[in-house]
């Protein structure tokens, strides 16, 4: 891995001095170059994964973390990129595999993935409110309509959260004894249920 | 008799636009047998002819990478087990050296090789089902009961070494539940003169079956170019001919001290795939031959990582230290230092990734967890068109995929 041209040709790319692989902050407009720069030159040809992520600690909220792999020289490289405006350039034309990948990253977080042949949601319907994996969504989920429109004139049903005990649970971050993911309401039990 | 009028091959080939009808859509699944779990392929047809395939996937998601910011990391343990539920023992392994890795922390040499042994039985009973329910799609139903059989006694080894068949929840950060049982490593010895018998059978009844050749050879073929483009992984890959094997170019748990090779493809269609997997069982059986022969004594967890791994019961009930370790690791969590990991075990179907944020303490903070399956049904759309309906149970079978893992 070279990292001396990839930070001269890209010169906004910031070394983050990863402790298991390279790992490097590239800007959003360098993106794709760079990833062919990789590709290309460098012999990193299969994307081992593409995930968003929340970050509590930057200026843009979300940000999008790439890990490729060099199947001859064995090593892997870890991108960031951060999403301004919620808005990263696709990869999905020099890795067909970023597809589906870029399409989870949209339906948790609801990253734009500029240029993505199809971008539709691919875990959650479609129609789907929500992006479960930010931080300010709850665990046990929020009440929505039933996807299937009849289904629901029927029978009245919509989609329920979780039976957790009170709930809502938001995931804490940090130590677990500080924020404990515990029911806000304890007066229930399973054998007393709520009023 | 009269004729009332001769029909030449000219008038058919003007009225060729009449005589073509409408492109039929039509839904698999998301409950079909072909489609092994919850899958559903929204297809075109024209004819019998597949002209586009959409794969719709999530019907069985359920927020695991959710679930996992909110629990402790060895609570999170028993939901790798419904990851690739058909090799819980490779995903407790893959989990566990991922966390380790961001901890920095080594493991005796015992529980390596026990780690490692885990592995190649789940490969083992992971590979018997696949093939067994590609022989039966492609309408070979024997097979199915040979390697069935096969892993019914593997799922008594598993029960007796975890205490669950099925679901196992065997590794803890920092090592393993319990040592192995007594006289448990002939019983695996004993199983694995049983299995390879099977193997040859099987081989046997498929490898040289005019119908399962007819049904799968040169059907989807996927070069080494587009395996790699696609991120395939493990037997897909590499029976499309690419050579990347995380047990042997970035070892790990000790894969380096056993002998082994690597089978790779040629021509990447259904039935290389078949092929792939059926040499890797019998690798499989040899690298675990070698973990018995060779399985090291000593601890069987890291009995230095205070903070991380859970003292024995015995001392927990007569000693204040190990009293307060417990309870602490117990409320709070196995402590973890902060910063960032990314870590890839080669499991049956394919690389198993985790990607694991930590801000410190016994949370993640992000868990990412890459699935094979999901990666190798993202080909589905590429590889399919052009192919007949009933091709796509075996393209199905020889991708070897599990919903679980795809939808998390």
């Amino acid at each position: 891995m070279d990292a001396a041209t990839l930070l001269s040709r890209f010169p906004a790319t910031q070394d983050l001095a990863g402790k298991d692989m390279p790992t490097f902050r590239v800007a959003g407009a360098d993106l794709l170059a760079a990833v062919r720069f990789l590709r290309d030159e460098q012999g990193f040809d299969l994307l081992a994964d593409l995930c968003g992520a929340e970050w509590p600690d930057r200026p843009t909220r979300f940000g999008v973390v790439l890990h490729l792999l060099s199947t001859a020289g064995k090593e892997y490289v870890r991108l960031h990129v951060d999403a301004v405006d919620d808005r990263v350039p696709s990869v999905a034309a020099l890795h067909p595999g970023a597809n589906w990948h870029e399409r989870e990253a949209f339906d948790m977080f609801g990253i734009v993935f500029e240029g993505h042949p199809d971008p539709r949601r691919i875990l959650m319907w479609d129609g789907y409110p929500f992006h479960p994996l930010r931080k300010d969504f709850p665990l046990a989920g929020i009440e929505v309509p039933l996807p299937a429109a009849d289904v629901a004139a029927v029978t009245g049903q919509t989609v329920e959260p979780a039976p957790m005990m009170g709930g809502p649970f938001v995931s804490p971050g940090g130590k677990l004894s500080e924020g404990e993911p515990s029911a806000l309401d304890q007066s229930w039990t399973e054998q007393h249920p709520k009023a | 008799m009269k004729i009332t009028k001769e029909i030449s091959l000219g008038d058919v080939a003007a009225r060729s636009e009449q005589l073509r009808g409408e492109n039929m859509t039509l839904n698999m699944g998301p409950s079909h047998p072909a489609t092994h779990g919850v899958l559903r392929l929204s297809l075109e047809l024209d004819g019998d002819k597949v002209v586009k395939c959409d794969p719709v996937i999530g019907y069985l998601h359920r927020g695991d990478e959710k679930i996992a910011e909110n629990m402790t990391y060895n609570q999170f343990v028993p939901y790798t087990d419904r990851l690739d539920y058909l090799a819980p023992l490779a995903n407790n392994v893959a989990y566990a050296l991922a966390v380790e890795k961001l901890a920095g922390l080594r493991l005796p040499p015992r529980c390596e090789a026990i780690r490692v042994l885990c592995c190649e039985m789940a490969r083992i009973s992971s590979h018997l089902l696949g093939i067994g329910v590609y022989a039966m799609d492609t309408g070979a139903w024997t097979v199915f009961m040979y390697t069935f059989n096969e892993r019914e006694k593997l799922y008594t080894l598993f029960e007796e070494l975890t205490g669950a068949r099925f679901t196992t929840s065997y590794t803890r950060i920092g090592g393993v539940t319990r040592d192995l049982p007594e006289g448990w490593l002939k019983k695996v010895d004993a199983f694995c003169d049983g299995v390879l018998k099977t193997i040859d059978e099987v081989d046997k009844l498929l490898t040289r079956n005019g119908i399962f050749l007819e049904r799968t050879e040169g059907i989807a073929p996927i070069s080494k170019e587009m395996a790699l483009a696609y991120g395939l992984t493990g037997p897909n890959l590499r029976a499309s001919g690419g050579t990347f094997d995380l047990r042997k170019d970035k070892p790990y748990s000790g894969y380096e001290q056993y002998e082994f090779d690597v089978p790779v493809g040629t021509k990447g269609d259904c039935f290389d795939r078949y092929l792939v997997r059926m040499e890797e069982l019998r690798q499989s059986v040899r690298i675990v031959r070698q973990v018995v022969k060779t399985m090291p004594g000593g601890a069987w967890y890291a009995e230095d990582a205070k903070k991380i791994f859970l003292p024995p019961k015995a001392k927990v009930m007569t000693k204040m230290e190990e009293l307060i370790q417990n309870f602490m690791l117990v409320t709070e969590g196995p402590q973890m230092p902060a910063g960032e990991v990314y870590f890839e075990a080669e499991n049956p179907k394919g690389a198993l990734g985790f990607y694991v944020v930590s801000q410190g303490g016994g949370v993640p903070y992000r868990l990412r967890i890459r699935g094979p399956s999901f990666v190798s049904l993202s080909i589905l759309p590429a590889i399919v068109p052009g192919n007949f309906l009933t091709d796509i149970a075996s393209i199905l079978g020889s991708l070897d995929f599990v919903m679980g893992e795809c939808d998390r």
